[in-house]
């Protein structure tokens, strides 16, 4: 019980200090992270016996690593956050429109979803990514249009628990529209499920673009993208570990956390609306 | 009955292959209570919802007369019918804890029906629902209004589901067995509330229950329903005095009077249970459970008349 509130603070601690390094962190961090300097190639950490002006080293181009990965934050988060609320949206309307009004709405989306489970997510985001081409939008909206199913499958069956129960038949009988019900009566009752939800679509994403940008086809260099600097420093990985080390286990670290964040949420508001 | 607010003529409602209700007629007179007494199964429910216009998908509703105040509830759009809920037609469900909106407050639900129906401040409609809080027996409406459902206890949600359905100054008010899910002391409290808010309110009140001791209470007038059909109807004192359909008197031998039931003499009851009808059914449908059943009943059961207002649906003679 103990442990797991720990968890929950520790995953919660994570994302806070990544988001205020996201925010504040490229105003606090003087060094430019597009700017290159050949003659301190590969310089490792402080801790490895670098040097204090970069204390994260630097990659094989000279480009300052913390300053890199403060960016990258940046993009990681902003990507998994976007992400979420597409798909979010998407799915969210798609299931509680099925679960809610059932028969043949409830039939075609259930459709859509089997359908959207039977597309290779991977192999999608890479054609697509291929065809239009890669940019921060294209990645955003790709990763947003394919992962939504968890969000209407969870919207879809919680609205069918709520839409039997007393308060949706009240607000009908006092005259409430078809909008209202769903929107102010069946949405805010299974929001905490979609939140839930939300953080795992967001860890999910994030983890999505890193595999995209490390296979060249999510975000277009230089932007310092935590996938992408994997993927460029993979070829120095025996004799200068750090490079894939640091921005490997930030993204380990962003993920951990937010899966221990979501896993806390969904203890927490199961609990109290089940007392 | 030129004064009915409510009158219902022939209303069938069938879910696929199940007759829920067949052939109903009610009359709800102004400033009359009228209560709908039938056991699990037999159509109360689902005449209300009919009438409300909020029968489940999949249903089908069909009507000789459906009329309420002078608007014909037949020909009426969603969107009209929508205005006349919460507005001129109130209604209180069964399970006062489930009932409320578990994500907003008292206050908020109550002042959103005041507000679409009537629009107005928010000032206006926040005084409107403390005074409602304050006619349904709540102390301090104004910290209650600020409360969430779950704070309420199962009767004080029940006055407020009372007060929601009476915002709007309806003149009818439907209850789908509005203490069926309290405590026995509530239970009266809530029957005694309702049972004022009707004479000071004029309102009309449609009261649906199983509990005869409600219905010898407060009910002017009662309608028994079995299996989907209105079996007898009479003013409340008539009906209690000369039961005259078979299961109106296997309803009332089925409930012991303290007293008078020995303690080792088998409570009454009737044997069986309410059949399912499907499509094309004739006859009575008591038949099987009836005790003064004949072949005749195989074909049909008429209409009689006991004495003015006191109808019932049998062969057997008054």
């Amino acid at each position: 019980m103990r442990l797991r509130d720990l968890a929950t603070g520790l995953g919660a601690l994570i994302i806070a200090v990544t988001a205020l390094a996201a925010l504040f962190g490229p105003a606090l961090v003087h060094a430019d992270p597009f700017a290159q300097d050949l003659t301190h190639r590969l310089v490792p950490p402080v801790w490895m016996g670098g040097e204090p002006a970069h204390p994260f080293g630097t990659d094989q181009l000279g480009r300052d690593y913390l300053a890199r990965l403060v960016y990258g934050a940046r993009i990681s988060l902003l990507i998994g956050v976007s992400a979420a609320v597409t798909s979010g949206l998407i799915g969210t309307t798609l299931g509680v429109l099925g679960g809610f009004f059932g028969g043949w709405v409830d039939d075609v989306v259930m459709f859509v979803i089997t359908c959207r489970l039977s597309i290779p997510l991977i192999l999608v985001a890479l054609a697509v990514v291929s065809a239009v081409g890669s940019s921060l939008a294209v990645v955003v909206l790709t990763l947003g249009l394919l992962l939504w199913e968890r969000f209407a499958v969870v919207a879809r069956t919680t609205t069918m628990q709520i839409r039997n129960l007393d308060y949706v038949a009240a607000a009908q009988a006092a005259g409430a529209s078809r909008a209202h019900v769903l929107l102010r009566e069946v949405l805010p009752n299974i929001a905490h499920h979609l939140v839930v939800v939300a953080t795992l679509e967001v860890a999910l994403a994030i983890l999505l673009e890193a595999v995209l940008s490390f296979l060249g086809l999510g975000v277009p260099p230089p932007l310092p993208s935590w996938g992408l600097m994997i993927a460029e420093a993979k070829d120095y990985m025996f004799f200068s570990p750090w490079v894939i080390m640091v921005p490997g286990l930030a993204l380990f670290t962003l993920v951990l956390g937010i899966n221990l964040l979501g896993d806390g949420l969904r203890d927490l508001l199961g609990a109290s609306r089940d007392a | 009955m030129p004064d009915s607010v409510l009158e219902v003529g022939g209303l069938r409602v069938g879910f696929r292959a199940v007759e829920a209700v067949r052939g109903v007629d009610l009359a709800v007179a102004r400033g009359e209570t009228h209560c709908l007494v039938g056991e699990s199964g037999s159509g109360k429910s689902v005449t209300a919802l009919a009438v409300m216009g909020l029968l489940p998908r999949g249903a089908r509703r069909g009507a000789d007369r459906l009329r309420f105040g002078e608007a014909d509830l037949l020909g009426l759009s969603d969107r009209a019918m929508g205005r006349l809920r919460g507005d001129r037609i109130g209604m209180v469900f069964q399970e006062p804890m489930t009932s409320l909106n578990p994500a907003y407050t008292v206050g908020s639900q109550l002042t959103e029906v005041y507000r679409r129906h009537r629009g107005g401040s928010q000032r206006a409609a926040v005084d409107r629902a403390a005074e409602l809080l304050g006619r349904v027996g709540i102390s301090a409406p104004g910290r209650r209004l600020g409360q969430f459902p779950h704070q309420l206890s199962g009767g004080l949600r029940q006055r407020v589901m009372i007060a929601m359905a009476l915002m709007c100054g309806p003149e009818l008010l439907i209850a789908d067995e509005p203490t069926t899910a309290l405590d026995v002391t509530v239970q009266a409290s809530i029957l005694r509330l309702l049972a004022n808010l009707q004479a000071e309110m004029g309102l009309a009140l449609l009261l649906i229950t199983h509990d005869l001791g409600v219905v010898a209470r407060i009910a002017h007038r009662v309608s028994v329903m079995y299996a989907g059909q209105v079996v007898e109807t009479a003013p409340s004192a008539a009906l209690f005095a000369h039961p005259t359909h078979p299961y109106t008197r296997g309803l009332l031998a089925s409930v012991p009077v303290p007293g008078k039931v020995r303690r080792d003499e088998p409570l009454g009851s009737i044997p069986g249970t309410v059949p399912r009808i499907g499509p094309g059914f004739q006859g009575c449908s008591f038949r099987d459970r009836c005790p003064f059943a004949m072949p005749e009943c195989a074909i049909e059961a008429p209409l009689r008349q006991r004495a003015p207002g006191h109808a019932y649906l049998c062969q057997l003679p008054p």
